[in-house]
């Protein structure tokens, strides 16, 4: 009889050397007799343990992190096959308090499942989304994801049902469903978790949404950056293919749909969706004028769904578990469950999904346990490079879109990347700046001109040179670029300087008095 | 740039066509002015119509709306933000504010921001007072920048790299705003997609294909990019080198059948540029490298503007006054009458020329002549059209107009390459087929629409040369046996006994594309495909160039055309069509004005004697009912003495007509022969006296174009040689004892209006009030007739014929195995006179022979090297161009050059009814040679000796 062991394969734990360890282990299972079964899954997400390996015992799964090589002798020593005790034993990983107090839905089944495996997905609840959905008419499959009160995670948190009812409702005979899977805010990784460690549940969730709006095929457009991603979701779609869950016939059910994966090339743009559209045909990635939207006239001219990972991936759950049950969660107008992305300078990282309302400071102190330094966190910086960044003061905002945006904030695609007291604002200003400099499409000018001139207004500050007359300028332009850009990209930038510029005067002013 | 007095509306018309097409109109209200518009219009464009100017530099009426420079940012009541007012739609009631203190300020910064690059130094630009950046700054108040300072810290300013490369135009980066005009124009007008931004944010910069020079990319040089820039960065050299125009004239391109209209922009009397007139209704703005650019041959030194006398072709050429001249032609013409009878003198018309002029040629022929001995160069081109169509459909001309295809959803191009030969109406069609509309070419060659960025035909029918009817037949074979004609619409509109024995004959089994497969090559599969392709239509077109005409076979190939046009019920309507593209400016004109023998203005024969008697009493003068000769015939009657004095307008007969070596025989034959043309061109070495022409900018007439589109010639410049052509057919009249009595073209027009049914209500005033005119013009279209046949045909009933397929005599053999075809390249223009006068030579500067590479290397042939290609008729020699666009068994080359000599290895085979030249189709060998033929060697030692009299005198 076997022992089943789980080593994740998520880059966050590839990083830290999980291959190490899974090398390590066969070597264990061929030179010390074991008759080991490594299994490679996704993670937790409670990265500051990665390496997180768990044992399949006959109490459960045991858990062990964060693992490295050297670890391996002393923990056979101490029997961990068994679920033996360790310095490192963390025992059943879903009773540890960091995940038992988190609501997973889009995410349950990460570092569970085999991500190959069509039939450990199946057998934790995978297709049953769709078989409700087969039995559906599209009409009805919409107005159960718009009961459901599900956003857009991407970022926009525009209703997704309203978005598919409005493809829908577009006679044509092509439609599309693009997947943007082109993560690219500073400190997310939802998107990529999603794709390595449970890739079918974003194909089942872009096959109901062909069901709903009547398109036969799906793009992923999926950065470049994530090649284990890539092999995660090539494998998946082959599988499923095989499996009759994508082709010509869906299940049987007459109904077609298929996906291809596209790869991006490296440009930030490209996660706009129009620009995403534009990369998917081939051409330059490029800001489309709205309207059309992209749901009237989107890829190659045609209607078509444009939904982030996650947004396509909770689609199964709303299908399988009733619009009721998702909408249940959550507060507000912001329904259902939210990944939210704890990075920077924090004690415990990772994916922390859970009801919408819970705190900054909660995620920050009961999640993250501090900043990683032990020293004060002063800033944290939500929702991507163009997130508004909160201070001390704001810590008591609740995590959903409403009460963000009534604070001059925005929730994006729920990063949220913190900062200690060492954070120099003007600098994190210029980053800011520099970042949209860098990634700025060329097509309007407010972006195109203007965030190169704003990095050179930042460093007149950092010069001391007239600051009075600078700050006024750098003002002037973040009007232009919120008023003016073609797109987030430029009309978001303001919100990273603004808010650094309101709550950290001090760090602008500091450069005048040296001077 | 723009022309002078252009005034940009912002965005075209509407800004999503499907909208507009339901349109109601639209009341909205902008800075409390009342403004109704067209659905779909742009809330810019309403403001320009409601004469408020918002500043904006992106936006252009000639391109979809962009969006990028957000200058024209407005504000509308209860929307948030301000919407870029380029791609805001109009809405009723909406309440629009172009003026606030919020959207001054984001102006003034966005102006700062583009000046922060591109400091206001205006003075000596090339632009200065007409650059839309300047303007925009002063509209916005804005005269430097708050960023220049940190931006000139920060970096070096940007470095003024110009390429020149292009002959005519340059682009200096560093006066780029990066405003996208010239890549959208490059996509959206041209439809070449050379252009790109290379780069992204403040590194993004335009560049031409892979960051190559203008000159070595993909670009064809048509100019959209340069007329689409708002600043200098893309320039005309001639406004870089001498400033902007003062002076602005309407006229009509002298080049192609497209007809384009133009502005010609001049300084001080000197043509500066040509821009083409938005307005123009063949054209809508867009031009091509000829006639945007290649304009400089009306004043190159070699035109002669004295005229010149000799006695005999080996002597010397002297000038002499115009009296002289005209008084020596008109004696030695009649002397010949007077020794060899009536009938031994005649003339050629221009297809260059204008309808005014052509007119008064064929008038001096038929009342001064006393004969009918006119024929025109459209002989060598369009004449089965003109036979074919009159038949089937009752009118010697196309159907359509050019902005019909905008409806096609099948487009047939048979026997054309748009794209060289007729490149702007070919970016309209190119749209088109951008929108989905699907392509048959039938060609054997791969042209460029076969495949082309965003374009690739349904159907490629590589057909072998000479077998177009055989093609022809099976296509109807397959509509006929499959069910797909239209019986409802071609049992009623057409005579229905010709209709089913058409039927029955295409029918035939020997017609089915499974039988003429070994006969054309082309496999049955795709015949039967493309043949479905355009019964399903709706809306099928067919577009054809002399692919189809210049065979022995050309007219029962037009009319193959209008029966399968007929039998499926697409003629009548816009989208749909037979429609001929010619090749040159006035051909349309020139068959519509009485030049061939056979008939007077509007196509009516001689012999009716109604028609005969309204000329009579108008010219005063009796006329012949009988036909006069035929250019063939013509040098046929040379050649045995009986024809001995010829008048030719503007047309290079000893470069153009086939089989070179009888043509120059029969002209080296006459004792007078009167050339009148720009150049000393190859006929004017068989010439007596030689009489200086007029181009097109220094006269007024008319031109019409392939879409029987009348449009006005106007004077720009005084001619060079002291008289526009008209006047010098009215002096040789006058000359004749048949004085013409003409104070300007309008009087011309007057009387062929008057002894013109077709052209009944066409005059100087009405074309000026209308921009131009499609005949039929008269009492029930006074303003034209856009769509043909649109209840009936002009004959009554539609006539079907049928087209049994003739080989033609002209095919391969073992001592001739391969078979020769041509036709033109963008650059230049028939045969050169005019381009090889220009910069255009820069793409191509001689002719070379296409040729397969399987036939390249059985016979040892590497690509630029010389090779030999010998006829029964003649052989002359080029440089080969190894491709594989030509099928094995096919070669290929253009005429553009005299000392390529293609038609010294052209035929005398001729259409049947028309005696239109087979230049399609020669059976030749070709070999490696080492050097040119021996008379391609005479004729350079001859041109390059220098030429007497004229440029020594003073």
């Amino acid at each position: 009889m076997s022992i089943t062991v789980c080593v994740p394969q998520d880059s966050g734990a590839l990083a830290v050397g999980a291959d190490n360890v899974a090398a390590a282990m066969a070597r264990l299972s061929t030179t010390s007799g074991l008759d080991l079964r490594i299994v490679r899954t996704g993670s937790r997400g409670l990265y500051w343990l990665e390496p997180l390996i768990e044992v399949q015992t006959t109490a459960g799964r045991v858990a062990y992190g964060p693992v490295t090589t050297d670890d391996l002798p002393h923990l056979l020593a101490s029997d961990f096959l068994s679920g033996g005790a360790h310095r490192l034993r963390i025992g059943d990983v879903e009773q540890h308090p960091w995940l038992a107090r988190q609501q997973r839905l889009t995410c349950a089944r990460l570092g569970r499942v085999d991500p190959g495996s069509l039939a450990d997905y199946e057998h934790h609840g995978g297709y049953d989304g769709l078989r409700v959905a087969l039995k559906l008419t599209p009409q009805q499959v919409v107005n159960e994801v718009i009961a459901s009160g599900l956003r857009g995670r991407g970022g926009a948190a525009f209703p997704t049902g309203i978005k598919w009812q409005t493809v829908l409702d577009q006679p044509a005979a092509h439609k599309y469903i693009a997947c943007n899977a082109d993560e690219g805010d500073s400190g997310t990784f939802a998107d990529r978790m999603l794709m390595e460690g449970d890739p079918f549940s974003l194909i089942e969730g872009m096959t109901v949404a062909g069901f709903a709006v009547g398109a036969t095929r799906g793009y992923i457009y999926l950065r470049a950056e994530y090649p284990h991603a890539h092999r995660a979701l090539l494998r998946a779609i082959a599988v499923a293919r095989d499996a009759g869950y994508l082709g010509a016939d869906v299940l049987g059910g007459g109904r077609a749909f298929d996906i291809e994966v596209r790869l991006g090339a490296g440009a930030y743009i490209c996660g706009e969706e129009t620009s995403m559209l534009e990369s998917l045909e081939g051409r330059r990635g490029e800001v489309r004028v709205r309207p059309p939207l992209p749901a009237v006239k989107g890829l190659f001219g045609a209607p078509t769904v444009v939904n982030n990972v996650v947004t396509l991936a909770t689609v199964p759950v709303v299908l399988a578990r009733g619009a009721a049950f998702y909408q249940n969660f959550g507060c507000g107008r912001s329904r259902g469950t939210i990944p939210l992305q704890l990075a920077g300078n924090i004690r415990q990282g990772g994916l922390v999904e859970v009801a919408f309302g819970l705190t900054v400071r909660e995620l920050l102190y009961d999640y993250g346990a501090g900043a990683a330094t032990g020293r004060p966190i002063r800033a944290v910086q939500i929702g991507g490079p163009l997130g508004a960044y909160l201070p001390e003061s704001q810590f008591d905002t609740p995590l959903d879109y409403e009460a963000l945006s009534d604070i001059g904030a925005l929730l994006g695609h729920a990063g949220v990347v913190v900062f200690d007291d060492g954070v120099d604002m003007l600098e994190m200003t210029q980053q800011a700046l520099e970042f949209c400099a860098h990634e700025s499409c060329g097509k309007c000018t407010p972006c195109r001109i203007g965030s190169t001139r704003g990095v050179e207004i930042v460093h007149r500050i950092q010069n001391g040179a007239e600051p009075a007359a600078a700050l006024a300028l750098l003002d002037e332009l973040c009007e232009t670029l919120l008023q003016g850009s073609l797109c987030g990209l430029g009309g978001m930038t303001p919100f990273p300087v603004r808010s650094a510029i309101k709550h950290f005067p001090g760090d602008f002013h500091r450069h005048w008095s040296a001077h | 740039m723009y022309a002078i007095d252009y005034r940009d509306g912002g965005t075209p018309l509407a800004l999503d066509a499907a909208q507009a097409a339901g349109a109601a109109s639209v009341t909205l209200t902008i800075d409390g002015r009342s403004v109704t518009v067209a659905a779909g219009t742009s809330v810019l464009r309403a403001a320009a119509l409601a004469d408020v100017d918002v500043p904006k530099l992106c936006a252009t009426d000639t391109l979809k709306a962009f969006g990028s420079c957000r200058l024209c940012l407005v504000e509308i009541e209860d929307r948030k933000g301000f919407p870029a007012s380029c791609t805001t739609v109009v809405a009723a009631d909406m309440k629009v504010r172009t003026r606030s203190e919020a959207i001054d300020r984001l102006r003034r910064n966005i102006v700062e921001l583009y000046v922060s690059e591109h400091p206001l130094d205006c003075a000596g630009c090339a632009a200065d007072n007409h650059c839309e950046l300047q303007n925009a700054a002063q509209a916005v108040g804005v005269s430097s920048s708050r960023y220049a300072p940190l931006a000139a810290a920060a970096s070096a300013p940007l470095k003024a790299v110009i390429d020149d490369s292009n002959p005519y135009f340059q682009f200096d980066s560093s006066l780029c705003i990066v405003c996208s005009r010239c890549v959208r124009a490059c996509d959206e007008i041209q439809g070449t997609l050379a252009l790109t931004i290379e780069g992204r944010g403040i590194g993004s910069r335009v560049a031409a294909s892979q960051g190559e020079s203008f000159l070595g990319s993909e670009c064809v040089s048509c100019g959209a990019c340069v007329e689409a820039c708002p600043t200098a960065a893309l320039s005309e050299k001639t406004i870089v080198a001498k400033g902007v125009a003062t002076a602005a004239t309407k006229t009509t391109c002298a080049y192609c059948g497209v007809g384009c209209a133009f502005e010609a922009e001049t300084k001080a009397g000197a043509v500066l540029r040509m821009v083409p007139d938005r307005a123009g209704l063949a054209n809508e703005g867009h031009a091509c490298v000829k006639g945007r650019f290649a304009w400089g041959y009306a004043t190159h030194a070699d035109r002669i503007t004295k005229p010149m006398l000799r006695e005999r072709i080996t002597d010397p050429w002297r000038e002499a006054s115009w009296d002289e001249a005209i008084a020596h032609a008109a004696a030695r013409l009649r002397q010949i009458q007077k020794l060899h009878g009536p009938d031994s003198i005649g003339a050629i018309t221009s297809s260059r020329c204008t309808n005014e002029e052509t007119f008064l040629v064929q008038k001096l022929v038929r009342a001064a002549f006393g004969n009918n001995n006119v024929d025109t160069c459209a002989r060598v081109c369009h004449s089965p059209t003109g036979y074919g169509l009159k038949q089937t459909l009752g009118e010697s001309a196309g159907t359509q107009a050019f902005t019909s295809v905008r409806k096609a959803d099948v487009i047939m191009i048979i026997g054309a390459n748009p794209t060289e030969a007729h490149p702007v109406f070919a970016s309209q069609l190119k749209r088109r087929l951008r929108e989905g509309a699907k392509l048959i070419v039938v060609d054997p060659r791969t042209i460029d629409l076969v495949l082309t960025p965003h374009v690739r035909a349904a159907q490629h029918l590589q057909l072998r040369p000479g077998t177009n009817v055989a093609v022809m037949n099976a296509l109807a074979h397959v509509i006929v046996t499959e069910g797909l004609v239209n019986d409802a619409y071609a049992e009623v509109r057409c005579e229905v006994a010709s209709y089913r024995r058409w039927k029955a004959f295409v029918a035939e089994a020997r017609n089915s594309p499974e039988a003429t497969e070994p006969i054309s090559g082309v496999a049955a599969p795709v015949v039967r495909a493309a043949a479905r392709l355009y019964a399903a239509g709706p809306n099928s077109a067919i577009y054809y160039g002399l692919g189809v005409t210049e065979h022995s076979q050309g007219t029962t190939m037009v009319m193959a055309i209008a029966n399968l046009a007929m039998a499926t019920g697409n003629l009548g309507r816009e989208g749909v069509g037979v429609n001929p593209l010619r090749g040159q400016n006035n051909v349309q004109g020139a068959c519509d004005m009485g030049s061939f023998p056979h008939e007077f203005s509007g196509y009516r024969h001689v012999t009716d004697d109604v028609t005969r008697r309204s000329f009579e009493s108008s010219w005063g003068v009796a006329l012949r009912s009988e036909p006069g000769l035929r250019i063939p015939n013509m040098f046929e009657a040379a050649l045995d003495g009986s024809f001995r004095g010829l008048y030719i307008q503007g047309e290079d007969i000893a470069q153009s007509d086939p089989n070179v070596t009888h043509v120059t025989a029969a002209l080296s034959a006459m004792d007078c022969i009167v050339v009148q043309d720009l150049f000393l061109n190859e006929t004017a070495r068989y010439a007596h006296v030689f009489l200086p022409g007029s181009s097109f900018l220094e006269k007024d007439g008319t031109f019409t174009n392939a879409e029987r589109r009348i449009s006005r010639v106007r004077k720009v410049i005084e001619p060079l040689g002291g008289l526009a052509d008209w006047e010098v057919t009215v002096r040789l009249g006058e000359a004749l004892g048949y004085p013409m009595k003409y104070s300007h073209p309008c009087e011309i027009m007057a009387e062929i209006a008057a002894l013109t049914p077709t052209f009944a209500a066409v005059s100087y005033e009405a074309l000026d009030r209308l921009g131009s005119i499609q005949w039929p013009c008269n009492a029930a279209a006074p303003a034209g007739t856009p769509t043909m046949h649109v209840d009936q045909f002009v004959r009554g009933k539609g006539k079907f014929f049928v087209t049994e397929y003739v080989a033609t005599r002209e095919r391969s053999t073992s001592r001739y195995p391969l078979l020769l075809t041509t036709g033109r390249v963008l650059s230049q223009y028939n045969v050169g006179t005019q381009t090889r006068r220009t910069a255009n030579t820069t793409w191509y500067s001689e002719d070379l022979l296409e040729i397969h590479p399987d036939d390249a290397e059985t016979r040892g042939i590497v690509n630029g090297g010389w090779v030999g290609i010998t006829s029964r008729a003649g052989e002359t020699v080029l440089r080969a161009a190894v491709t594989r666009r030509v099928n094995r068994g096919v070669v290929y080359t253009t005429f553009h050059f005299p000392e390529s000599g293609a038609n010294v290895i052209t035929t005398e085979n001729s259409d049947w009814a028309t005696n239109c030249p087979e230049y399609k189709v020669t059976a030749v060998e070709v070999v490696q040679v080492m050097q040119p033929a021996g008379w391609q060697q005479r004729n350079r030692a001859q041109r390059t000796a220098p030429r007497p009299a004229t440029e020594s005198s003073p």
